[in-house]
């Protein structure tokens, strides 16, 4: 008996010199959505890649859905689904047909696949685009039926790798809502994604990465009030003014943050009047990824 | 939330069902590039076909005891096998892998490299199998007699497709850039396609290039098939046919190999 749908300890991918994975431990308990975050070449996606053994770690133990990686790959692959980042649909093929041909490659019987493709088209909203073909949908349908080409067997995982990433506002609220249809349903996601916002509204918990280690791992509301505070108050002003108000707040003992046009002071209730002037607001896990994995990109 | 252990049933190597869903995908797909791939795979052989038979044919009537005619045409069904294969195999597999990430979809289901380039190359021996026939059928309307032999042609072009196929997959395999194709057709398959005895016989050349093209895998096809159609040589031909297994065989595994490496990290 296990309560992981994933396992991982110790894992470690290289490429050459370059570690891209380096002694990740990883828990993502059966029915939770987790969140990955990092910034670019944080190591997400070839976490994601090791999970379904088109990435074979040099160390360490990985386990998905009970079966050992990379020998039992197979029989994991056929229980969970894959929403890649990048959109690797047929383009010259229907909704339909593309949601045909991964039926038949995740094994479905002959008497269940219609259903199962009407359930997907159903869930992605797609029934009226059955018979378009994909080069003719919009960016946001594309996502939509990578996300139901992933779910067309009912896995009992489904790994999401930045799911929402290039898409306009719109378009990422719609697949939120289809996210979190899954995860109300009971299915198991394992997110990656640099959207703080997205991983703030749809994960159970959070793991940030950062140069292919996990920095820190809990419950968004939690990962806040440990690394950021409650409350945090954002000074605007010029570069020189920025630099006085963050060595000024540095000294009083706050933790501070860049935000590009202001400097963000951190764990501000309570600070009887230490505090710099500014605009109050609630500290946020983005003030945590900042923190956590730096403010300039590597 | 505890979840019972999954049983630890083995998935083997080579099933059927990872087999079917490529194929599947392949022949979906095929329904939107048909007339195109159709078009180049029966025309630039039959193109050769009436060239060189109707071209050389009005200088040489009759080359090495056949009509020129017949010859070719025989010849050029090994022209049809290596277009319908190796081409779409070298260029078709780059492809997906490198600008559709078409095989990343594949293997995150429950397919391995092996049955994947399997299941690839057999595709693409099927339709090997097919258009191989396309240019007999033009030489028939020219008077060539058709004979019972005829019906093994489907079957030499399916085992000569697949290595051919799979010598496709595997150069798409090891090059780092669709560019460097240019280097295989140049100093491989065009060599092997003008020393396979299609529009002259072998025995023309020196000795050397005559034992060097024993080792041509598109010459034993068209050896092949020209006896299919005029009557076979006994264990000759069987030593052709399991060259050509050889030849499939040896080249599957390196497809295998060289795909893993590309695309297994």
């Amino acid at each position: 008996m296990t309560d992981l749908a994933i396992r991982l300890r110790g894992v470690v991918k290289r490429y050459g010199a370059i570690t891209a994975v380096d002694g990740l431990d990883l828990d993502v308990p059966y029915g939770t959505c987790v969140g990955l975050l990092g910034p670019n070449g944080a190591g997400k996606t070839t976490t994601m890649r090791m999970l379904t053994a088109q990435a074979i770690a040099d160390e360490g133990e990985l386990e998905v859905l009970g079966f050992r990686l990379p020998e039992e790959s197979k029989q994991a692959r056929a229980q969970l689904g894959v929403t890649p980042q990048l959109d690797n649909l047929d383009v010259t093929l229907t909704v339909e047909q593309n949601l045909l041909v991964f039926a038949h490659l995740y094994r479905i019987g002959r008497a269940d696949r219609r259903a199962a493709i009407e359930r997907a088209l159903e869930m992605a909203n797609l029934g009226d685009r059955r018979d378009s073909r994909v080069d003719k949908l919009s960016g946001g349908m594309r996502r939509r039926l990578l996300i139901a080409r992933a779910l067309v067997h009912r896995p009992r995982l489904v790994l999401l790798d930045e799911p929402t990433v290039g898409l306009d506002p719109q378009v990422r609220q719609e697949l939120w809502a289809l996210i979190d249809a899954l995860r109300t349903e009971g299915t198991t996601i394992l997110m990656s994604t640099h959207y703080i916002e997205e991983a703030q509204r749809l994960a159970d918990s959070v793991l940030i990465m950062s140069h292919g280690s996990v920095v820190a791992a809990g419950a968004p509301a939690d990962l806040v009030a440990q690394h950021a505070g409650k409350d945090a108050v954002e000074v605007y002003g010029s570069p020189p003014r920025l630099a006085e108000v963050e060595s000024t707040a540095r000294a009083a003992g706050f933790r501070t943050r860049r935000t590009g046009t202001s400097v963000s002071v951190l764990g501000v209730e309570g600070a009887d009047g230490r505090a710099p002037e500014g605009e109050r607001r609630p500290a946020n896990l983005e003030d945590v990824f900042v923190l956590l994995t730096g403010e300039e990109i590597a | 939330m505890a979840v019972a252990s999954p049983p630890r049933a083995r998935i083997g190597r080579l099933e059927r069902s990872a087999l079917t869903g490529v194929l599947v995908r392949e022949v979906v797909n095929y329904s939107s590039y048909w007339r195109a791939s159709t078009f180049s795979s029966t025309v630039e052989p039959t193109i050769y076909l009436l060239a060189f038979g109707f071209g050389f044919g009005s200088l040489v009537s009759e080359v090495a005891g056949y009509d020129y005619v017949e010859f070719v045409g025989t010849g050029t069904v090994a022209t049809a096998v290596l277009f319908s294969s190796a081409f779409p195999a070298m260029f078709g597999t780059f492809v997906k892998y490198q600008f559709q990430r078409t095989y990343d979809a594949i293997l995150a289901a429950p397919v391995d490299t092996e049955e994947l380039v399997t299941a690839e190359a057999l595709w693409m021996a099927m339709r090997a199998g097919v258009y191989g026939c396309a240019p007999l059928l033009v030489a028939i309307a020219f008077g060539l007699d058709p004979s019972w032999g005829m019906l093994a042609v489907p079957g030499v072009a399916f085992v000569s497709g697949f290595g051919w196929a799979c010598f496709g997959v595997a150069v798409a395999g090891f090059v780092n850039s669709i560019d460097n194709f240019s280097y295989i057709v140049s100093a491989v398959l065009t060599p092997l396609f003008l020393v396979a005895g299609t529009f002259f016989p072998l025995s023309q050349l020196p000795e050397w290039a005559q034992i060097a093209g024993e080792f041509n895998p598109l010459h034993h096809c068209v050896e092949l098939v020209r006896h299919a159609a005029f009557g076979f040589e006994g264990w000759t031909d069987v030593l052709r046919l399991g060259a050509l297994v050889v030849f499939g065989l040896g080249m599957w595994r390196l497809a295998i190999y060289a795909m893993t490496r590309k695309l297994v990290d």
